[in-house]
């Protein structure tokens, strides 16, 4: 995935300021920044659920919003964004799940409905899904009978069911009880390990030492520092990511 | 602080026995209806009613067809309004301003204008337009085509159309829109958003007014009888005209409204759980266990 000095603006404000960024297959990106410097935007703007004002976002070779030709961006329908869509999962901050669907039946929801995969097929990759975050025995559960933890659980196996290149999380456990972060966390490890690709705002400084191929700090609409999770944690340059660690460490 | 287990001074082993609240004012204004329905029954027993005729107009052939025109124009204004509504409150959120402002030009026009009105304007469209029809497709004339049936259909189903709208924009922006980027984000198309996410959860909102609506409805078609539609009223009116029991025949359709009506809300009850999965109505008690539960409640009951 490339992004090429993306630029976003809501209103007269501009939130994003040019980023660029490259992350490669089955690497880990965490991104961290205080409140309100536009990693939520950033995400949200890979996978076209805002539009960018300038710049480009390549992911898997394609144009994110856009059709290649005659030397020129042609920008895409929404049917079409839509199918670009399918390589890019997304785990949202408050989980998102569909509400008047079980467990089982939000992970079908994409695989059946989107990529017209027999549902009978459907149903037993589902389950397989649902067992790796370990939620097996909560197939018939509705979203509302379930704690934090587990639907954010069942999020991510909805955007795993896609069989996506990358998966953009953004603050996935800023909603839940602390003694809930765990488990979700120890679900993201492993997908890390098994060479997801992933991109992940979180606060959790551990995790992106541990898990982190790179981390990225973001001030106000721009990446102020990026590097390896030790030199960025244990040897930042910038006064302000510092300023920053000493506040969330 | 200390806890110690059993009672609080750890002396006593039997629990203290408890006293149930006993609710007198219930009993007191139970009281005071029952005499009050009593006397209003007392006084209408004694009205000048020959209730042995009800039942006779009540199963009239006339009757029987006004009950039928009546069902049948609720049912498919109803449904016209419901049709209607639903694109215009699709139209209503569109992108495009056109849409969107054209769409709120005709839920203020057709939820401002009286029904009745409306329903005059209609059968006597042929005042204004002698023919109807699209430039060299086809042209028919006015009179032949607006039956008071059409007339009716158009002023009940397009006056509904407009509240139909207003529900289901209600039901659409109840839809918190996390859900819809979710769906989008797994590369849902906006119009299969709407079908598969938006609209089986609206429904929990939409149903319960529409069904309050398709009530109204029922009773609406009676302004159909001014422009000579025979529904229940009108069929009323014909058989007074020839034996002048007046109250009698207007007490029948009474009770066939009321029928009606309860018809409706049963449907309604058994509507409104068929699309609560996911949510706690979904676990809801039926009337009968509520019901139950209610009197557990009152006074010595359950003793
Ligand atoms: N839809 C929107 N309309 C207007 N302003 C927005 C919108 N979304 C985000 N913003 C603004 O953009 C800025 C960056 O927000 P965000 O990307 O959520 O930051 P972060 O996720 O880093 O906290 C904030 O000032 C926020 O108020
Ligand atoms: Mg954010």
């Amino acid at each position: 995935m490339r992004i090429v000095d993306v630029h976003k603006r809501f209103g007269g404000r501009e939130v994003l300021r040019g980023i660029d960024m490259t992350v490669r297959r089955g690497e880990v990106v965490c991104l961290l920044g205080p409140s309100g410097g536009g990693k939520s935007t950033l995400l949200r703007c890979i996978n076209h659920l805002e539009r960018i004002d300038r710049g480009e976002i390549w992911v898997d070779g394609q144009p994110i919003g856009y059709r290649l030709r005659g030397g020129a961006l042609h920008e895409l329908h929404e049917r079409e964004v839509a199918a670009q869509r399918r390589i890019i999962g997304m785990v949202f901050q408050r989980f998102n799940l569909f509400a008047h669907r079980t467990a089982l039946e939000n992970i079908l929801e994409g695989p059946v409905n989107v990529l017209g995969i027999p549902r009978a097929a459907a149903m037993e990759r589902g389950r397989q899904f649902l067992a790796r975050v370990g939620l097996a025995d909560w197939a018939n559960n509705y979203p509302a009978e379930l704690s934090g933890g587990q639907q954010q659980r069942v999020a991510i196996a909805r955007a795993l069911a896609m069989e996506p290149k990358l998966i953009l999380f953004d603050e996935p456990t800023s909603a839940l009880d602390p003694e809930l972060v765990g488990e979700v966390l120890d679900v993201m490890r492993a997908l890390a390990k098994e060479g997801m690709t992933m991109i992940v705002v979180t606060h959790e400084v551990g995790f992106a030492r541990e898990v982190g191929d790179h981390a990225v700090f973001m001030f106000d609409g721009r990446i102020a520092e990026a590097g390896s999770p030790e030199q960025v944690f244990g040897n930042p340059r910038h006064d302000r990511t510092r300023q920053f660690l000493a506040k969330v460490l | 602080m200390s806890v110690d287990s059993g009672t609080g001074t750890g002396q006593r082993h039997q629990p203290l026995p408890i006293v149930p609240l006993r609710h007198w004012g219930r009993w007191l204004s139970a009281a005071a209806i029952v005499v009050f329905v009593l006397a209003v029954l007392f006084v209408l027993g004694h009205a000048d009613i020959a209730y042995h005729d009800v039942p006779t107009f009540f199963l009239f052939p006339v009757m029987l067809e006004g009950l039928w025109h009546t069902v049948v124009l609720a049912v498919v204004a109803q449904a016209a309004g419901i049709a209607i509504g639903l694109a215009v409150a699709i139209m209503r959120r569109s992108a495009n301003p056109v849409a969107s402002v054209s769409a709120a030009v005709y839920i203020w026009v057709f939820r401002g204008v009286p029904v009745l009105l409306q329903l005059l304007i209609w059968y006597n469209l042929a005042l204004a337009f002698k023919v109807i029809g699209i430039p060299g497709l086809f042209s028919v004339s006015t009179n032949t085509v607006m039956s008071p049936f059409v007339a009716g259909l158009l002023g009940l189903g397009l006056n509904e159309s407009a509240y139909m709208a207003e529900i289901i924009r209600a039901g659409f922006n109840s839809i918190d829109k996390g859900q819809i980027e979710a769906a989008h984000a797994i590369g849902m198309t906006p119009a299969r958003t709407l079908r598969r996410i938006i609209l089986p959860q609206a429904m929990r909102v939409i149903i319960p007014p529409t069904g309050n609506d398709f009530i109204n409805m029922l009773k609406e078609t009676s302004l159909v009888s001014v422009i000579s539609y025979v529904e229940l009223i009108q069929a009323a009116n014909n058989i007074a005209s020839h034996n002048l029991e007046v109250m009698e025949t207007l007490l029948a359709a009474a009770i066939w409204y009321m029928l009606l009506v309860t018809i409706a809300s049963i449907g309604q009850h058994y509507l409104e759980r068929a699309v609560a999965g996911g949510t706690k109505e979904a676990g809801r008690a039926q009337p009968l266990q509520a019901a139950r539960k209610a009197l557990a409640t009152m006074p010595f009951a359950g003793r």
